[in-house]
């Protein structure tokens, strides 16, 4: 799967550290002094029930939002100080999709390969591979207004990873889509993480959270469990992390 | 500068395909100036009058033959009481009741002074005052006509510049055509920044490493474009339907309204960061720019305006660039004449920018 | 609480939480009154006169200052000669020249007469024409006050300003912003409200409950008639405070009348809304059926007498229109129903025809 640190090897910088990472909109507190790396070239699952403040903590780690206490540094920028230096280096996919519904697929896949700099040859080559590895070119020039969510989801996971990015930030990517299209994405995501890209990915699919190499789940803001699958199921005595996830989110 | 390039695109085609905007951009612009520009008029024409002639002699017939052949004022009934002349201003079927007094004539040969009374129903508004105006210089210059005097010694002959025709939409459309430029770029701007906040489309270009400048003129480009596209349209509109003069540089006229489009396209950013739908960007915008286009003089002349908003008014691009449009269109001005209001356009156009562009956040905090 | 009661509850809460068009609801009255107030007059009383005298004798020394004396006339240039004069109108510093030929008093006394140039800018005819009127008497004015030749002959009228004897614009423009802000909040607001619910497809969630259609609607509009009237107080509150504007007739007439334009103007929203589910449709819609009507049409600023004849016949479909005669008569002249049964009757016509076509075209577009 991904290259995994042998122990006693110096360690290479983390692609995402977070410490203390802190959220509060007027008296709630969304995220809750947050700490926890990802290494470069980890696929990393944050899970948690909604509302627990994944989303948040995932805008504040792409610099949409400020944080109100804390640190985070991604790809080695911190960022509240350099975040467009961090922009440079992810890539986004959002929970909400968020891109043109009167334009085409192609057309929003070559705005956004405008915006990140590359080529024309590039954006077209690219676009050709990437349309071909997720069965959308049929709908190439279709308006997006007029393709199903599933295919959307892909179009947004396309524009996410289109510029090969360092790390990829992917938010709910597999809501909605059929088996068939999870398959696609992960298969994509692991041919991404084996060529060094570090991808943090949430899902409510607790199945997924056994492809990821280290996985979070946070609950009401905090981190209430960090590990890998298998040591998290040992640490806590249950079968699977469905149980785990449970156990974590019922309240007490 | 290329990622301006496609984002400009983009927007481009978000404009082209979307039927509501388009209607936006060229229907209701030209259908707005052909309402207005016949409506927004405080030509004085027909203005019903009632007489009461109590006097009923040459002298009184000649004044009230003055009134009803200057074009101004029409006779819409007469009587010999002044009772009905009331009736008919209470009820507000005219605007002016002259009553002459039936000792008129003989008052004015014998010690040459004769009253007259006009009433004015002030509750018709502005014209009330500038009705007022026509009918005293109607009356004095009959007084002056029927002087006897041995020999005149100054012939007084009057100009009208610019305006021979007295046509009032002369005057109105230049400034309409501000008004429609100014709408529709604030407008645009803000409806479609907010729209993409709404939308979620805006989080998705907060994420890239694009600049604010970058993004703020690939989003502003097209609309300044447009805005000139309309500008043009209603310049056509104003000179095939109106026959508005254009005695000045074009050049002139655009080479402005290219700077004043900068400040427009500013405040509607500003707006869109004030807002969070498209909803209230409509609203806010509708509501600054309707100060601004009051106060512009566009409507109603600042020299009318009370001496203190005159000086507010100073700070109102609206106003610089509805003087410009005159005075390029009507009067024929050159550069050196609208130097004035041009450098202050080029001044706001530098503050507006710099502070919307500082108030642009990619972030929120 | 009944349904209805909560239905119009929660309308309440949607006005309150939107703080931005709150504001802007509240703000723009209030704005409006002060700005209509001391910047839409039309009132010409202070000229800008450019003076062009090749050769200053007694005589045009005389009528310049005879011209200063006027009260109405600013002298802000003297030149030798005309060369500049073109200059100082395209530049705006001159509204008005006065252009006396050289050797004037020469000409006047010897072999006249004098000839005296009146050279106005018509650019706004009106003023052109006035700048023009008062030159002339000014000059009138000198010939028979100076000269002892001819007798004097001086018509003296004695004006009138009916209704609004102090003629402060202030008094006139208050009913048409009455009719201005009504308008916004019942139709705009309305048109906003209705196909916001229809783009979420909550009306959907309210179809299927147990409320009756007109139920729905008017739980929807009864609070936006509550914000109507609440701000119509508030134009009427300020304009008295400030520019003490009259209201010589009667209240409750004034009220009624408000309610019966209420009336019309939200059936004219939900019309708009019942045919489209795009909330910037409406808007758009209700922006140029609605708002500019009122604006332009109704004879809230311009004078409906000096539109052009199709102009004039289409303002007599425009409600403001009726209802700005009413306002100004209640409160200008303080008459009542007597004299302003037509407009009534134009309301109420208007108002019938509406309610039936906006529930009709609301319940059509409830069953497809």
């Amino acid at each position: 799967m991904t290259a995994r640190l042998t122990p006693g090897a110096p360690q290479p910088a983390p692609a995402i550290r977070a410490r203390d990472l802190t959220r509060r909109f007027g008296s709630f507190v969304a995220v809750d002094h947050l700490t926890f790396d990802v290494g470069a070239g980890e696929v990393f699952g944050f899970l948690g029930a909604n509302g627990a403040g994944k989303t948040t903590a995932i805008r504040m780690l792409t610099g949409l939002l400020a944080p109100s206490g804390g640190t985070a540094t991604v790809a080695g920028h911190d960022v509240l100080a350099e975040a467009e230096r961090v922009k440079r280096a992810i890539g986004y996919m959002s929970q909400r999709f968020s891109l043109y519904e009167d334009l085409t697929v192609r057309e929003n896949i070559t705005l956004y390969g405008g915006i990140y700099d590359l080529r024309d040859r590039e954006i077209r080559e690219r676009t050709d591979r990437m349309l071909a590895r997720l069965g959308l070119e049929r709908q190439a020039d279709d308006m997006v207004r007029a393709i199903p969510l599933g295919w959307r989801q892909k179009l947004a996971f396309s524009v996410a990873l289109l510029h090969e990015p360092r790390i990829v930030f992917l938010d709910e990517p597999t809501s909605g889509v059929d088996p068939i299209t999870r398959r696609q994405f992960w298969e994509l995501i692991y041919e991404a993480a084996a060529a060094g890209t570090t991808v943090l990915v949430t899902t409510h699919y607790m199945d997924e959270a056994e492809y990821c190499d280290r996985i979070s789940i946070m609950v009401s803001g905090m981190i209430g469990a960090l590990g890998t699958p298998g040591e998290l199921k040992r640490e806590f005595g249950v079968p699977s992390i469905d149980d785990l996830f449970v156990r974590l989110a019922r309240p007490s | 500068m290329r990622r301006v390039l496609f984002l400009a695109r983009a927007e481009v085609l978000h404009v082209v395909r979307d039927r509501a905007t388009l209607a936006q951009v060229l229907i209701v612009p030209i259908l707005q100036l052909l309402v207005l520009a016949n409506a927004a008029t405080f030509q004085i024409r027909n203005t019903p009058t009632w007489i009461v002639d109590l006097d009923r002699t040459g002298t009184s017939r000649g004044l009230v033959n003055r009134f009803a052949g200057s074009g101004r004022f029409e006779v819409a009934g007469s009587s010999a009481s002044l009772d009905l002349a009331n009736d008919a201003l209470l009820r507000g079927d005219v605007t002016m009741v002259l009553a002459i007094p039936h000792d008129f004539e003989a008052s004015l040969v014998r010690t040459g002074v004769a009253p007259i009374e006009l009433s004015l129903n002030a509750e018709k508004g502005s014209i009330a005052g500038i009705v007022q105006s026509y009918a005293t210089a109607i009356v004095s210059a009959y007084a002056a006509d029927i002087t006897p005097t041995a020999r005149p010694r100054v012939d007084v002959r009057t100009h009208s510049w610019y305006n021979p025709t007295l046509d009032y939409r002369h005057y109105m459309v230049p400034g309409i055509l501000v008004a429609l430029v100014t709408l529709i770029s604030t407008l645009l701007t803000a409806q479609n920044i907010a729209r993409e906040k709404e939308l979620g489309t805006l989080e998705q270009l907060n994420v890239t490493p694009i600049t604010r400048a970058q993004f703020i003129t690939a989003k502003l480009l097209p609309f300044w474009a447009l805005g000139l596209v309309d500008l043009t349209a209603g310049l056509v509109v104003g000179w095939l339907v109106f026959g508005v003069p254009m005695r000045g540089s074009l050049l002139l006229l655009f080479g402005a309204a290219s700077i004043y489009l900068i400040v427009t396209l500013a405040t509607g950013l500003w707006i869109s960061t004030i807002v969070e739908t498209q909803q209230q960007a409509m609203f806010v915008t509708f509501f600054v720019m309707m100060i601004y286009l009051l106060m512009s003089g566009l409507f109603t002349p600042i020299d009318s305006m009370a001496p203190w908003v005159q000086i507010v008014s100073l700070a109102n691009p609206v106003r610089h660039f509805v003087t410009i449009s005159r005075a390029v269109l009507v009067k024929g001005a050159g550069v050196a004449d609208v130097a004035r209001p041009l450098a202050t356009l080029v001044a706001f156009a530098v503050v507006a920018l710099t502070f919307a562009v500082r108030q642009y956040s990619k972030r929120t905090a | 609480m009944t349904a209805l009661a909560g239905l119009i509850r929660k309308e309440i809460f949607h006005i309150i939480r939107d703080r931005r068009t709150l504001v802007v609801i509240i703000a723009m009255p209030i704005v409006q009154v002060i700005l209509f107030g001391y910047a839409i007059r039309t009132d010409v009383d202070h000229v800008r006169l450019a003076i062009v005298d090749p050769s200053p004798d007694p005589v045009t020394l005389a009528i310049r200052s005879h011209f200063d004396a006027a009260g109405v006339f600013e002298t802000v240039a003297v030149l030798p000669d005309s060369a500049k004069l073109e200059t100082l109108f395209r530049r705006g510093d001159a509204q008005g020249a006065v252009v006396f030929e050289s050797q004037f008093a020469e000409r006047a006394v010897h072999n006249g007469p004098a000839q005296l140039l009146v050279v106005a800018d018509a650019t706004e005819p009106n003023t052109g024409s006035i700048v023009a009127a008062y030159a002339s008497q000014v000059v009138q004015d000198y010939e028979q006050t100076e000269l002892a030749s001819g007798r004097r002959v001086a018509i003296v009228p004695d004006v009138r300003m009916r209704f609004n004897p102090t003629r402060e614009s202030s008094n006139l423009f208050v009913p048409g912003l009455m009719a201005f802000v009504l308008t916004i909040i019942s139709s705009l607001m309305t048109a906003i409200s209705l196909t916001r619910e229809k783009e979420t497809g909550t009306l959907e969630a309210l179809l299927v409950s147990p409320l009756r259609p007109w139920q729905i609607i008017t739980g929807k509009v009864a609070p936006y008639i509550a914000v109507g009237f609440v701000s119509v107080i508030g134009v009427l509150a300020e304009a008295r405070l400030v520019f003490n504007v009259p209201l010589r007739g009667s209240v409750a007439l004034l009220l009624v009348e408000g309610l019966l334009f209420i009336l019309v103007s939200l059936s004219l929203g939900i019309l708009i809304s019942a045919r489209t589910s795009s909330q910037r449709v409406a808007m758009m819609g209700a922006l140029i059926g609605t708002m500019l009507p009122t604006l332009l049409l109704s004879g809230f600023i311009f004078p409906i007498e000096s539109m052009p004849s199709p102009l004039r016949a289409i303002s007599y479909l425009v409600p403001a229109r009726w209802f700005v005669l009413i306002a100004r008569g209640v409160m200008l002249k303080g008459v009542g129903i007597v004299y302003l049964w037509q407009p009534t009757l134009a309301l109420a016509a208007m108002a019938v025809v509406l309610l039936a076509a906006s529930t009709h075209a609301f319940h059509e577009r409830l069953d497809t």
